[in-house]
């Protein structure tokens, strides 16, 4: 740091642009962490809607939930058929 | 009996060398400590501990039933209630089962242990995982640097869902803070990030700060925990954060500077 600087201010201290840049990259990771996204009930809802026109479902039985694992997302879909499934009537 | 885990996500950062002078300050006072080398495939405890030479069995051959817990742990040669578990430096970390650890933790409890210190490997897989998951408390070693703040973030989250007593909605893990590297030079200069700033960003009670030191590579040259290294400021520093782990009241050191310029003294600080 030069004298000039020193005595008459000067740019930003890096200090606090790490602790700017800190402040943003932990109140992102928190969100990113916590929330799931929220076109998930959508998609529940659609597939439903797919999958019943093939086997009988019922709504609990499509489960959607998205899994994050260090830098990758997996979105999970179950889907439980009852041993009574069947086509339904033909129309 | 408390288990403490040292852990940062971070490499690096100074968690063995908190380990070892930790676990010797809470056996210093008295207290039957063990210190386990959770960093399977490299161990380093054991020469911050300067006990190289004495290891003969190792937590693998532990875990794996080749040897006996009262085997493997190694009576420290500067404090009589200090026993060290190593790391094994060939087997893999696979090694690290949840059973094992769990077996040999009820084990060193039965032995009368008040405090069993955990040396986390970095990273945030098996080793570091298994370090944490029965903690009662968690030492965060942190430096003043964004890697490293970041990296903390992250293991608080890890310690707040995948520890044991997460897992079960038992009582959270008690986090401390724990600042290594510290310069009060250069956070003066508005070069490097406060002990405030960084407690301000991770939002967990303060246990210390320990300042970037000489005397640690002294002490690690030595194969002596630097807590040992009487009229040094990390011995100082780390005989402070037991202190205040054990319920005292301590004020914080080594954390403001002193300007000697003259340029500064004249003109007021800008
Ligand atoms: N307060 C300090 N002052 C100066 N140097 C330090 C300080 N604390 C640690 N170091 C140095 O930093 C390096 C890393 O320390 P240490 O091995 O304790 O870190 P670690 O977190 O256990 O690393 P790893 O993630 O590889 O296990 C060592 O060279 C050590 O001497
Ligand atoms: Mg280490």
């Amino acid at each position: 740091m030069s004298l000039l600087t020193r005595l008459f201010g000067e740019k930003k201290k890096t200090a606090a642009i790490a602790k700017e840049r800190l402040q943003l990259i932990i109140a992102r990771e928190h969100i990113d962490g916590k929330s799931s996204p929220d076109f998930l009930p959508a998609l529940q809802k659609e597939l439903l809607g797919v999958i019943s026109k093939y086997v009988k479902i019922a709504p609990e039985d499509i489960k959607v939930q998205l899994e994050r694992q260090d830098n990758i997302e997996i979105l999970e879909v179950n889907i439980v058929l009852s041993e009574t499934a069947s086509p339904p009537a033909p129309q | 009996m408390r288990i403490v885990v040292v852990t940062s996500g971070k490499g690096g950062v100074g968690k063995t060398t908190t380990s070892a002078a930790f676990a010797s300050g809470l056996a210093l006072r008295g207290f039957k400590t063990a210190v386990i080398d959770f960093d399977v495939g490299l161990r380093n405890l054991d020469l911050i501990m300067g006990c190289e030479r004495r290891v003969v069995y190792d937590f693998v051959n532990v875990l794996q039933g080749d040897a006996k817990l009262t085997q493997a742990l190694i009576k420290d040669k500067h404090v009589d209630t200090l026993h060290i578990l190593p790391a094994s430096q060939t087997k893999d970390k696979d090694a690290l089962t949840e059973e094992g650890v769990e077996k040999v933790i009820k084990e060193l409890e039965t032995m009368g242990f008040d405090y069993v210190v955990c040396d986390s490997p970095a990273g945030i897989e098996r080793g570091a995982l298994m370090a944490l998951l029965f903690a009662d408390e968690a030492i965060v070693v942190t430096n003043p640097e964004v890697s490293s703040v970041r990296d903390s973030d992250r293991i608080l989250g890890i310690l707040q869902s995948k520890s044991r007593r997460a897992m079960e909605g038992r009582e959270p893990v008690k986090e401390h803070l724990l600042v290594t590297r510290y310069s009060a030079k250069r956070v003066e200069e508005g070069e490097m990030l406060s002990y405030k700033d960084i407690q301000e960003l991770l939002r967990i009670p303060l246990l210390g700060v320990i300042p970037e030191s000489d005397a640690v590579l002294q002490a690690s040259n030595q194969g002596v925990p630097a807590i040992h290294l009487k009229g040094t400021d990390v011995a100082e520093a780390y005989a402070d954060v037991v202190s205040r782990f054990l319920g005292e009241d301590k004020p914080l050191r080594f954390v403001s500077y002193e300007k000697p310029s003259l340029i500064k003294r004249l003109f007021g600080s800008t």
